[in-house]
């Protein structure tokens, strides 16, 4: 019937507002599936675990928060048609410095500076990558592959062993739930955040510039946008919000631990990929992305339960994102056909 | 006529490809004899180079039957065509730039003797075959390509547009060995340069619209048969300009954009020429002049190596699209892919340039921006039910979207680069008709296209580059296709073809040096 982008002809209001919502729900299809998926996972985990209920929910978002700003970090980045290695060990580097700063300087109230601090050092550190890449004009994988390593050198600089310390607020901010179960409070902190950051994005000329770098330089180039200037603010951006992880690490853990964890990295991409981000870029939310990230983590707990090899649940997580990968490419083939 | 069908080295017969609702080639066909140079002629798009493709395996055609010294052969690869004793040589040389010539040969399982000897009759003995082939420059890379074709020994070779972007000393070279291929190996040359044609062909086949519609034995004077059949009939549709209207607006007006000996330093060398507030300015040229170049630095997207450019009256220096935007320069291109956003939709690909274009990163305004999009649908007709993916558009639409985006913002001087390529006649018109409603309205509208007849259609005049200058500037009214087919090959209008040109003979030669020294840029 009619789209967004608007027809020819003016139908009437209701008719509009029911096309409005198909067009959102073709639009979206991919993140409803997996949406749908990750029901069917919630069903299949109380299934096999009749002890996962609402209180176990938050125990979930807790350690899915610092992967799903990971994710985050990384769609806002593969929008635009660059990628980041080095997400993982700027965690590390953040969350070191923060819970390094918080012992030395003790308060609550102090804490808050830190914190702030923080966030400006996630700027910084992706400013860095951004400005790398599109002054040297050196690929983004080889870019932040080298800063990953620069990153994790300066955390164990920083922080030779696990120690520190986080501020009270800063942990309560993560765990539990606000007044009732179905409210964890690390749901609520990764809502805030992503909303403050993407919302005003996703409206404002510079997120359309992301996509638009993501989908064809040329022809952004050609429209005007200025793709170097876009290409190093979509790291700014994504700096920001791997600070944010950072800092949800050292308030889950309550230290800083300067060794990253490589599968933070790893997973982001898995996320991007699997939440319905085209890492060739121009495609996708920040949506799909969150939710890919807790139904891989809802998988991983399943197998833990299940007492699955260990070993066997590496592969098994393998197969499963190649097939749910290869579902979608033969859904989006048979669309395009017809 | 009296050679059978048996006596031909090869035939393709009822050839048609179409790539969707485009007719690439309809039930063409090619007979060669043996030891023929054979020329291919047509004008852009009339169905060459696909049927280049076909014979080389490259292309599947639709339909159609090719015979190789009497044996029917199909070829799904240049691999198999290669078998099959065909071997083309393309106008991008086919040499992998970060392997070494020898290993370039063993790639194509091609003989080193018989290469160097065709190297050295090509002019370049002292080749080393163990320099990356990335160092060499690209007219040693073609002589590269013909060598290794040459020495597999095929059947029929085929060379398209070897002769462009080559030095004189070894364009003539190239001819000279072309011409001395035995009995036993036909050639099929395709070139822009009717000149080379006359000085050594035997026969032209003639394409226009994917159709065969002539074999012509090249003697003197067959030049104007070829030209003439390259045309066909002269458009009969009908005008849309009013006649003098631009004339009128131009002598009171500043020019909008004015170009004065620009140059990129390579191909574009002197364009120099004035456009007007509410005229349509046709520009052509062949493939390869500089127009390319042109409409880059225009568009601001390259920056001029050499002349000025005066945007109403003042001089400006563009750094980036951005800029040029910023002044009223706004460029439609012909390939949709380097202009759109494929994946998104009608509405972000229309907002882009309007939105970016202020270079500052506000909020933007959902309600305006919704209306300005509908009302640029509506302007240009666009059929947007699939808008939210614009890659699931008509090539027409998608045309539309991006002429849309501009008129959308409201456009001053549009510069248009082939923007009818590939679309239907439907849309054409409907492109037509905006063209000159825009210029009806003020605006300035520079017009590139590849089809001759547009020019008197839309146009209010007409400008030619040739080798990278404007060789030539006529009113529309006076334009016919002749003209402008002779002036984009820098044949003076009135002036006889050389007809005296015959190959082999040293004033032969001369001539195709010094048409080659132009073309090429060199002194």
């Amino acid at each position: 019937m009619t789209s967004a982008a608007g027809t020819v002809d003016r139908p009437s209001l209701t008719d509009r507002s029911v096309g409005a919502m198909r067009t959102v729900a073709r639009n979206n299809a991919w993140t409803l599936g997996l949406l749908g998926f990750l029901v069917v996972l919630l069903v299949f985990t109380k299934v096999v675990n009749s002890n996962y209920g609402l209180s176990s929910l938050q125990g979930t978002a807790t350690s899915v928060l610092p992967l799903a700003l990971a994710a985050v970090a990384q769609a806002v980045i593969v929008i635009a048609g660059g990628i980041d290695l080095s997400i993982s060990s700027q965690m590390a580097l953040i969350s070191c410095v923060a819970a390094t700063m918080m012992k030395t300087y003790p308060g609550e109230d102090v804490a808050v500076a830190i914190v702030l601090l923080a966030l400006l050092l996630g700027l910084v550190l992706g400013a860095v990558n951004g400005a790398l890449i599109v002054l040297t004009r050196v690929p983004d994988i080889v870019v932040t592959l080298s800063t990953y390593f620069i990153w994790a050198g300066f955390a164990l600089l920083v922080r030779p062993a696990p120690g520190g310390s986080a501020a009270e607020w800063l942990k309560d901010l993560v765990v539990g739930s606000l007044g009732t179960d179905l409210l964890p409070k690390a749901a609520i902190v990764l809502i805030v955040i992503v909303a403050a950051i993407w919302i005003p994005l996703s409206r404002s000329r510079l997120g359309l510039s992301l996509y638009a770098i993501g989908s064809n330089r040329l022809a952004a180039f050609r429209s005007g946008v200025p793709v170097d200037r876009t290409k190093f603010l979509s790291y700014v951006i994504g700096g920001l919000i791997a600070a944010f992880a950072g800092l949800s690490l050292t308030a889950s853990t309550g230290i800083g631990t300067p060794v990253p964890e490589p599968t933070y990295t790893l997973i982001s991409i898995a996320a991007v990929v699997l939440g319905g981000v085209s890492l060739a870029g121009g495609i996708g939310g920040v949506f799909g992305p969150i939710v890919a990230v807790v139904v891989l983590q809802l998988i991983r707990d399943d197998m833990t339960f299940m007492r699955v090899n260990p070993n066997f649940g590496l592969v098994a997580q393998g197969f499963i994102l190649i097939g749910v990968l290869v579902f979608g490419s033969l859904i989006e083939m048979r669309r395009s056909r017809s | 006529m009296t050679v059978t069908a048996t006596d031909l080295l090869l035939e393709a017969t009822d050839v048609s490809k179409t790539y969707g609702a485009v007719v690439a080639l309809d039930h063409a066909s090619l007979s060669v004899r043996p030891g023929e140079v054979h020329a291919l002629m047509g004008a852009n798009g009339a169905g060459k180079s696909t049927f280049v493709k076909i014979l080389t395996g490259a292309v599947t055609p639709d339909t159609g039957r090719i015979v190789v010294r009497g044996h029917e052969r199909t070829s799904h690869s240049p691999a198999e065509a290669r078998r099959n004793g065909l071997v083309s040589v393309y106008q991008e040389p086919a040499v992998i730039p970060d392997l070494d010539i020898r290993d370039n040969l063993r790639l194509t399982a091609t003989p080193v003797e018989p290469f160097r000897h065709w190297l050295a009759e090509l002019g370049l003995a002292d080749l080393r075959l163990s320099g990356l082939a990335r160092r060499l420059p690209l007219a040693s890379l073609r002589i590269v390509d013909l060598a290794r074709a040459l020495a597999l020994e095929p059947d029929v070779l085929l060379l398209d547009e070897i002769t462009a972007a080559l030095p004189a000393n070894l364009t003539e070279r190239v001819l000279q060995v072309v011409q001395q291929q035995g009995a036993d190996r036909s050639v099929i040359f395709i070139s822009h340069r009717l000149i080379e044609i006359a000085a050594i062909c035997d026969r032209a086949t003639v394409l226009r619209n994917g159709e065969t519609v002539g074999v012509v034995d090249v003697t003197a004077g067959s030049e104007d048969r070829i030209v003439e059949l390259m045309l066909g009939e002269a458009a009969t549709a009908p005008r849309l300009r009013e006649a003098g209207a631009g004339e009128a607006a131009r002598k009171e007006q500043t020019p909008r954009l004015s170009a004065r000996s620009l140059g990129d330093g390579r191909r574009l060398r002197d364009a120099t020429f004035e456009l007007y507030p509410g005229e349509v300015l046709g520009v052509v040229a062949l493939e390869g002049q500089g127009q390319d170049e042109l409409f880059a630095i225009l568009s601001g997207a390259e920056r001029p190596v050499t002349g000025s450019l005066l945007v109403d009256g003042q001089a400006v220096s563009l750094r980036h699209p951005a800029d040029a935007i910023r002044m009223g320069l706004v460029f439609v291109a012909a390939d949709r892919a380097e202009a759109l956003l494929m994946q998104r939709s009608v509405r972000e690909n229309i907002s882009l340039p309007i939105s970016a274009r202020i270079g500052h990163w506000g909020w933007i305004d959902l309600g305006r921006e919704g209306r300005t999009v509908h009302r640029a649908v509506e302007t240009l007709q666009i059929d947007a039910r699939a808008g939210s993916e614009v890659r699931r558009l008509s090539g027409g639409n998608q045309q539309k979207v991006t002429i849309a985006r501009w008129v959308a913002a409201g456009v001053k001087t549009m510069l248009a680069f082939d923007p009818t390529r590939g679309i239907d006649i439907g849309t054409k018109n409907q492109i037509y008709i905006l063209l000159r409603e825009l210029a009806a309205a003020g605006a300035a509208i520079l017009l590139y296209t590849s089809e001759l007849k547009e020019v008197q259609l839309v146009c209010d005049r007409a400008i030619v580059i040739f080798g990278g200058e404007v060789v030539a500037e006529m009113p529309a009214a006076a334009a016919d296709e002749v003209d402008l087919l002779r002036a984009a090959h820098n044949l003076m209008p009135g002036a006889a073809l050389p007809e005296e040109t015959t190959a082999g003979t040293p004033a032969a030669k001369a001539a195709v040096a010094a048409a080659t020294d132009e073309a090429a840029g060199r002194p």
